[in-house]
């Protein structure tokens, strides 16, 4: 099974230095893309491969290029934008992406800004990466020295610098446009599309931003072609392999790289071994926190874009989230609602005041203090006020995807809590915490 | 007052920008690397910045890791988001609190450590998690936690 993202990382867990990552091949799709290929054919290549975006949202990647304006229609300067924001719990794909190889993040950074015809790039690094930014700043610095960043990169003509951005903790500005507005030394908050980024975005000008892991992909897509990493996917429609990750009460949690649309039971049980001695698996969050609960009855399904929705859920980050049989599910969906209403910006008012209030209802019911009609308010909120077109960007549907699947799957257990009065877990009370 | 050093550095981060605003964040770590936490020179430096202090105030505000009152010595940073809510992180936190003495987001009396809760750090395979300054520590247990706070007293 090939591994092109992570099958060169070394054993040691270190970084690949860039003189080990060209012996393995590092930057023959860089020197390809400039000596052999037009901007436009780069784009063209990309759409082919069927790549879709890995941060979350799954929007084919060449349709995201296909609309900046390039060639005459171009407007200078453009930029582009790498998200490296990684803060959806339970999401850490990219982190092992970049400790294990900066290198083939940055190619793939010159590689995307050449066919976006970009002259400045940014990496939109979050604060927690610290040994990720350690790696990054000397990888960049390895690459400016050798000329694969800066003026007239190995001596194409095309000049590219790359500034590393890192964050300072908030998970709101992994959000496309409250990114731009970070990046531009404002308070993050996000905004209205249209206009899209690729005609108003950073510093008001042309702007595509593509996660970390998508970018991964790009250097080996131009080396290899679109045919070869259609290939290595499980699925029909999309291409390439994906890093998958289990964390929870699993035997050994951790991340893989595995075929696109691998099925979810292979990445638990197998790959992860399945639950820790004495736990049961009881559902999972299959791409980070923003997505809806998946049940036993769902461990066939493939874990691709196109697949998920069918089991009622989305990819996500595929980074899955695995909920055994000895946690309480409310206590676990106060965990979830207190995140986000920690995170909302407060600048749309149903997320700001709704989050908060969702918080309390659901700490009221973990706590033995919730009524019935508790359980309508929750219900209301989750298909209503905060689901999608009430705000100006995702996070507060973000929030109510696992909320209104927990009040499906496990109505039972909270309706236990409100009967009883108590948690039936013992739980302690969590009042303290939000 | 801003120090010379200090100026010195938001200088150098203004000159590495593209407009001075953009580095209004690494200015601010700048001051907080110095003083420990953002205190009313951030007048200062929004006029190095060409920025009111209020703009500038409502990015401190905003993230997580800036801190406009003072903290500990050491800031430690610990998760309660899903995965290390499922892997046990309600009994360390309160462990944690109760070994120290302090309740979320306060500081020991010795000015030696503030906790605070953090969105998920991205550590998920380590769960549960938690950072001391910049240090992550993973697959944390009650006995871990007193190992690594004695490194730090």
């Amino acid at each position: 099974m090939e591994k092109p993202l992570t099958g060169r990382f070394r054993k040691d867990g270190d970084a690949l230095t860039l003189s080990e990552y060209r012996e393995a091949g590092g930057y023959a799709g860089l020197a390809k893309a400039l000596g052999e290929m037009s901007p436009e054919d780069v784009v063209t290549t990309v759409k082919a491969s069927g790549l879709r975006g890995r941060g979350g949202a799954g929007f084919p990647t060449g349709d995201k290029w296909e609309f900046m304006p390039r060639g005459a229609k171009a407007r200078r300067p453009a930029y582009f934008i790498c998200n490296a924001d990684e803060m959806e719990p339970g999401t850490f794909k990219d982190r092992v992406l970049i400790e294990g190889d900066p290198h083939q993040l940055i190619e793939g950074i010159v590689i995307s800004s050449y066919a976006l015809e970009a002259d400045h790039a940014y990496i939109f690094l979050r604060y927690e990466y610290h040994e990720a930014g350690r790696r990054l700043e000397k990888a960049i610095r390895e690459a400016y020295a050798d000329n694969l960043l800066g003026a007239n990169i190995l001596g194409s003509g095309f000049d590219l610098d790359l500034h590393l951005h890192r964050s300072a903790g908030r998970y709101m500005c992994g959000e496309e446009t409250t990114m731009i507005a970070a990046l531009e030394g404002k308070r993050p908050f996000p905004r209205i599309k249209p206009p899209h980024t690729q005609h108003c975005g950073v510093w008001g000008r042309s702007s595509v931003t593509n996660n970390t892991e998508t970018i991964c992909n790009v250097p080996h897509i131009v080396d290899r072609g679109a045919g070869w990493f259609r290939d290595l996917s499980h699925s029909e429609e999309e291409g390439g392999t994906k890093v998958y990750a289990v964390s929870g009460r699993v035997k050994r949690p951790g991340a893989w790289e595995l075929p696109m649309g691998t099925p979810l039971r292979e990445i638990v049980m197998d790959r992860a071994g399945g639950m820790q001695d004495g736990y049961n698996f009881r559902a999972a969050l299959p791409g980070g926190s923003s997505t809806e609960f998946l049940l036993e009855k769902h461990l066939d399904v493939r874990m691709d874009f196109g697949s998920v929705p069918g089991a009622g859920s989305r990819l996500g980050t595929g980074c899955v989230i695995v909920v055994d049989d000895r946690i309480c599910p409310v206590g676990l969906i106060f965990s979830l609602m207190s995140f986000y209403a920690r995170e909302s910006c407060g600048w749309c008012t149903p997320c700001r005041e709704g989050l908060p209030w969702i918080t309390r209802i659901v700490a009221a019911i973990h706590n033995g203090k919730g009524e019935a009609r508790d359980m309508e308010v929750l219900r209301e909120y989750s298909r209503e006020h905060l689901w999608i077109g009430r705000t100006f960007c995702l996070l507060a549907p973000g929030a109510m995807e696992p909320l209104r699947s927990a009040l499906r799957y496990f109505e039972d257990d909270f309706m236990s809590h409100i009967n009883s009065k108590r948690c039936p877990w013992n739980e302690r009370n969590v009042d303290h915490l939000y | 007052m801003l120090t010379e050093e200090e100026r010195k550095k938001i200088r150098d981060a203004i000159a590495g920008s593209r407009g001075k605003r953009e580095a209004a964040l690494d200015a601010l770590k700048i001051v907080q690397d110095h003083r420990g936490w953002i205190s009313d020179e951030l007048k200062d430096v929004a006029d190095m910045l060409e920025m009111t202090p209020v703009e500038l105030d409502s990015i401190a505000t905003f993230y997580d890791q800036i801190f406009r009152k003072p903290v500990g010595k050491h800031v430690i940073t610990i998760c309660d988001s899903a995965s290390c809510w499922v892997t046990g992180s309600v009994d360390l936190i309160d462990h944690l609190l109760s070994s120290l003495g302090v309740a979320l987001a306060e500081t020991t009396a010795d000015g030696q450590f503030t906790v605070l809760t953090a969105a998920c750090l991205g550590a998920c395979e380590q769960a549960p998690a938690m950072m001391v300054d910049d240090h992550l520590y993973g697959d944390l247990t009650a006995p871990k936690i007193d190992e690594i706070l004695k490194r730090y007293r």
